[in-house]
């Protein structure tokens, strides 16, 4: 009996060990001590259990399952790109707003200098790769195929793994705000500082790993297009027939198969160095940290391009459509579109003139960032003079377009100061810089996006959104930019260096500072009216019954608002640019439609849940070697392998759709067939 | 049926679409092939180029000249360039609509490829031992990545190869296998294409004297 007592003495004594060393870990484990984060965490947790709740007391996780997170159509998964894009630009812009909040007057000390590290790095990433990248790919998986009288992309299950390794990366990638801690290396996350010596967190890990797995999807999607667009156009359509936003999905798509396979590398080398020691990027042992910023920015610049370039196809689809006349310099504005794809290649190094590569390589790289404004410079007189006498009729997508120009050219020109080598020595890594690139991407990819998604929102959702608060959230938009980032060209000239978390009164810097900080929230009324729109217009709906609300002028418009499944019951044969524009036209002079060939079973891809499942592995195991888990990476490793030959092993991936059905669906949709 | 179909071509100048104006989803899927193959030449040759910059920088670790042991790999070499070699025969053996020369050509090929793996994977467990890792130099660094994600590549074609060779011996030589093994085949030669860089690059200009 004696010895009882002693025993469970040690069992509680162990009890307490084990307590203390979960508590340890938990400490470790998830980001503590910030008020803000634990706000975070609340919201969180209170989101996920409402989600949870709301499907399970309406039934709807099978609707979940079998409409959403299987469907390999393109236009739903078009659908998903948006939303998720739409929740990423509300985190990134409020890490904008913290940030404009700190540095609204001296010495704040809003936010601690760890945590504006990570505000800022998280900012960028956010921005680029999980907001502007799947607004674009949602843009571009909604339209193309509507575009080009395609029945899908060519490959729609390659297409769902896509949008699901965006999602999964990016969860992984947003997940660090909670668990672990966020990386605070920069954007581009510039080794040594993001090499274990100096950031030995799982910071930087998450932002390896979930920009890994989104970038993968990123590739994937480049090939699908690219594939798409050369091989599944309507019959009749030759390039030349293209409209030009599928041009310049081709151009971007291009760019991304040649560019994306060296983010690739570049993640995978700093990974090897943080995992298993390597001297790719290291101080000692023979590492070259330039090599780093090199490979980095042959990635970055494209990238930029990447984005911007869809933008300027949905200009030109909206200037066309507003002002009613065909689109000024088609030919131009295709050669203007691929020289920019291939010039961006060869502009990386001026990203970094101060590394000291010398004069003649200096000179090299300016000068190619000046051509690049040439064929952008083509497209700016392109669209002014399609406007030009044009009946311009001002709806939100075509007053976003006349908001981009002057910003455009203005972001442009400060781009060709800074192009020139020995004066950027003065700008380089200022608020001239900042002020400079998110004239660019707010003002040339945000406002394009938006314009592309205010056109063609009625296509997606068969409703209209409403056109006043959209005109409050556009020139609350527009204000707020050029207050927001007009002072920061000054701040930038008056000595204000990127990335610095506070400031003194002596600087002399606050007023225009504060201006700025007031330009910032007004692009955040701007965002809300936006989110308010979308609500008020669902709540109000006016249907687009006509399926052709702009009186547009290609394919997609055609169309019933939303397409049916199969977009096209019988493929358009094509004979013309603006192909549905001239139809209307024949058809008002009292011409015939040419009579269409019957109406055949159509050849469908079955829905599927292996992209999910399989992103979901990348997930786990991304998320094992983020903390060094083998345990939990491995087996994540062998998940996807297995769905890779599970896949590869099932043959049963398509039906036909019977004539019948489609008469049926096209009758509800259209009155007749 | 046949009205139909004349109706479909006759409204269809593009090859691409084939009967009832459907694609021809196989020829699509080779296409997106040879796109992906364009990425992944980008991706050896970020690697290559990594290898250029630091190959000079072995931080008094072993050289190049005194770390390879050239026997080996001109081992490894040929066994490959036979791999490829089979594999082709593989391809004319289907194409013959021979299904049993089909799937011995590709268990060669992928005997063949699994003897260069064992190869390479004896390589690099000698240079371990020798204490040449991963860790000791840049050089090994960039050597390891390029040599190791071609190794990588190979092992993924051996994966592949054998799903592959199950499901000829289960369905036969159709269309969707007819395009998986022209698909593989393109993967084999461009891996192939690939080693020559290395052997050429990497090996010989590594054992060179200067």
């Amino acid at each position: 009996m004696t010895g009882i007592i002693p025993v469970t003495g040690i069992k509680r004594k162990e009890e307490i060990k084990m307590w203390a060393s979960i508590k340890e870990f938990a400490s470790e484990f998830f980001v503590t001590g910030d008020p803000l984060i634990y706000g975070a965490d609340v919201a969180i947790a209170l989101t996920l259990f409402a989600i949870v709740f709301v499907l399970t007391y309406f039934k709807k996780w099978g609707w979940l399952w079998r409409e959403w997170l299987t469907t390999v159509d393109h236009k739903r998964i078009g659908i998903m790109y948006i939303i998720a894009s739409i929740l990423m630009l509300f985190r990134g812009g409020i890490d904008a707003l913290l940030m404009r909040t700190q540095l609204a007057m001296p010495n704040m000390e809003f936010l601690t200098p760890e945590h504006y590290n990570q505000i800022f790095t998280t900012h960028g990433v956010i921005m680029i790769l999980f907001m502007a990248m799947p607004l674009m790919f949602g843009l571009f998986n909604i339209v193309v195929p509507l575009q080009i009288g395609a029945r899908d992309v060519a490959f729609p299950f390659l297409n769902a793994l896509s949008f699901w390794l965006f999602f999964w990366g990016a969860m992984l990638f947003n997940l660090s705000f909670v668990i672990g801690g966020s990386p605070d290396a920069g954007w581009l996350a510039y080794p040594p500082l993001s090499e274990m010596s100096h950031s030995p967190g799982v910071g930087q890990d998450f932002y390896i790993w979930g920009i890994q797995i989104s970038g993968i999807g990123s590739l994937m999607t480049g090939i699908n297009f690219i594939v798409t667009i050369l091989k599944m156009r309507a019959p009749g359509m030759k390039l030349m027939h293209m409209p030009m936003f599928s041009w310049s999905v081709l151009a971007s798509c291009v760019t991304i198969i040649f560019a994306f396979p060296i983010l690739t590398v570049t993640l995978a080398l700093l990974f090897l160095d943080r995992f298993l020691g390597a001297h790719f990027f290291t101080l000692d042992g023979g590492g070259n940290p330039m090599m780093y910023i090199n490979l980095i920015w042959m990635w970055g610049h494209p990238e930029v391009y990447i984005v911007v370039l869809p933008a300027f196809g949905i200009f030109s689809e909206v200037v066309a459509t507003f002002a009613k006349k065909k689109l000024f310099g088609y030919k131009s504005m295709v050669f203007a579109l691929m020289s920019i794809s291939i010039l961006s290649f060869f502009t990386w190094a001026h990203h970094f003139f101060t590394m000291g590569s010398g004069a003649s390589v200096n000179s090299f790289f300016a000068i190619t960032t000046m051509l690049i404004a040439i064929p952008t410079g083509v497209k700016v007189f392109n669209w002014l003079f399609t406007m030009f006498r044009g009946r311009i009729s001002f709806f939100t997508p075509m007053l976003w377009t006349i908001g981009f120009i002057p910003c455009f050219v203005i972001g442009g020109m400060t781009g060709v100061l800074l192009s020139v080598a020995p004066a950027d020595f003065q700008f380089h890594n200022s608020y001239f810089l900042i002020a400079h690139f998110h004239q660019v991407l707010i003002g040339g990819v945000a406002f394009g996006y938006f314009a592309g998604l205010y056109y063609w929102w009625p296509k997606v959702f068969g409703f209209k959104l409403n056109e006043k608060l959209g005109k409050w959230a556009f020139w609350l938009w527009n204000i707020g930019f050029y207050v927001c980032f007009m002072p920061q060209y000054a701040l930038g000239l008056m000595g204000m260096t990127r990335r610095v978390n506070t400031y003194g009164w002596d600087t002399g810097w606050w007023e225009l500072n504060l201006v700025s900080t007031i330009g910032g929230f007004l692009m955040g009324i701007g965002f809300i009216f936006q989110v308010w729109q979308i609500a008020h217009s669902i709540k109000f709906m006016e249907r687009d019954t006509t399926g052709d609300p702009w009186n547009g002028r290609t394919l997609e418009w055609s169309l019933p608002s939303p397409a049916p499944l199969y977009n096209f019951a019988v493929l358009p044969q094509v004979d013309s640019q603006d192909h549905w524009w001239e139809e209307k036209q024949r058809r008002a002079q009292g011409l015939e439609p040419k009579p269409a060939p019957p109406i055949e079973p159509i050849h469908m891809p079955k829905n599927s849940g292996i992209p999910f499942i399989k992103s979901f592995f990348w997930f786990i195991a991304g998320f094992g070697f983020v903390f060094d888990w083998m345990w939990m990476a491995v087996p994540g490793l062998i998940g996807v392998a297995a769905c890779m030959l599970a896949h590869s092993f099932h043959y049963d991936n398509d039906y036909y759709i019977p004539v019948d059905e489609i008469k049926r669906i096209e009758t509800a949709a259209r009155g007749a067939v | 049926m046949a009205h139909s179909v004349d109706r479909a071509h006759s409204f269809s100048p593009h090859h691409e679409y084939g009967h009832n104006g459907h694609h021809d989803l196989e020829s699509l899927r080779t296409f997106g092939f040879w796109i992906f193959l364009i990425t992944d030449c980008i991706l050896f040759g970020t690697l290559f180029a990594t290898y250029m910059v630091l190959h000079g920088n072995t931080n008094g670790g072993p050289t190049p000249e005194e770390l390879f042991e050239m026997p080996g790999v001109i081992a490894e070499t040929f066994i490959l360039l036979t791999s490829s070699f089979t594999s082709g025969l593989a391809v004319l053996a289907m194409n013959r609509g021979n299904r049993k020369g089909l799937i011995g050509w590709l268990a060669v090929t992928a005997l063949l490829g699994a003897s260069f793996i064992a190869l390479e994977v004896t390589e690099f467990a000698h240079m371990v031992q020798d204490g040449a890792t991963i860790g000791t130099s840049a050089f090994l660094s960039a050597f390891y990545t390029l040599v190791g994600t071609h190794g990588l590549h190979v092992s993924l074609g051996l994966v592949w190869m054998t799903a592959l060779i199950i499901q000829l011996a289960r369905y036969g030589i159709t269309p969707v296998t007819k395009r998986k093994v022209n698909v593989i085949g393109l993967y084999w030669h461009f891996l192939d294409v690939v080693w020559i860089f290395v052997f050429t690059i990497v090996y010989l200009m590594g054992v060179m004297q200067p």
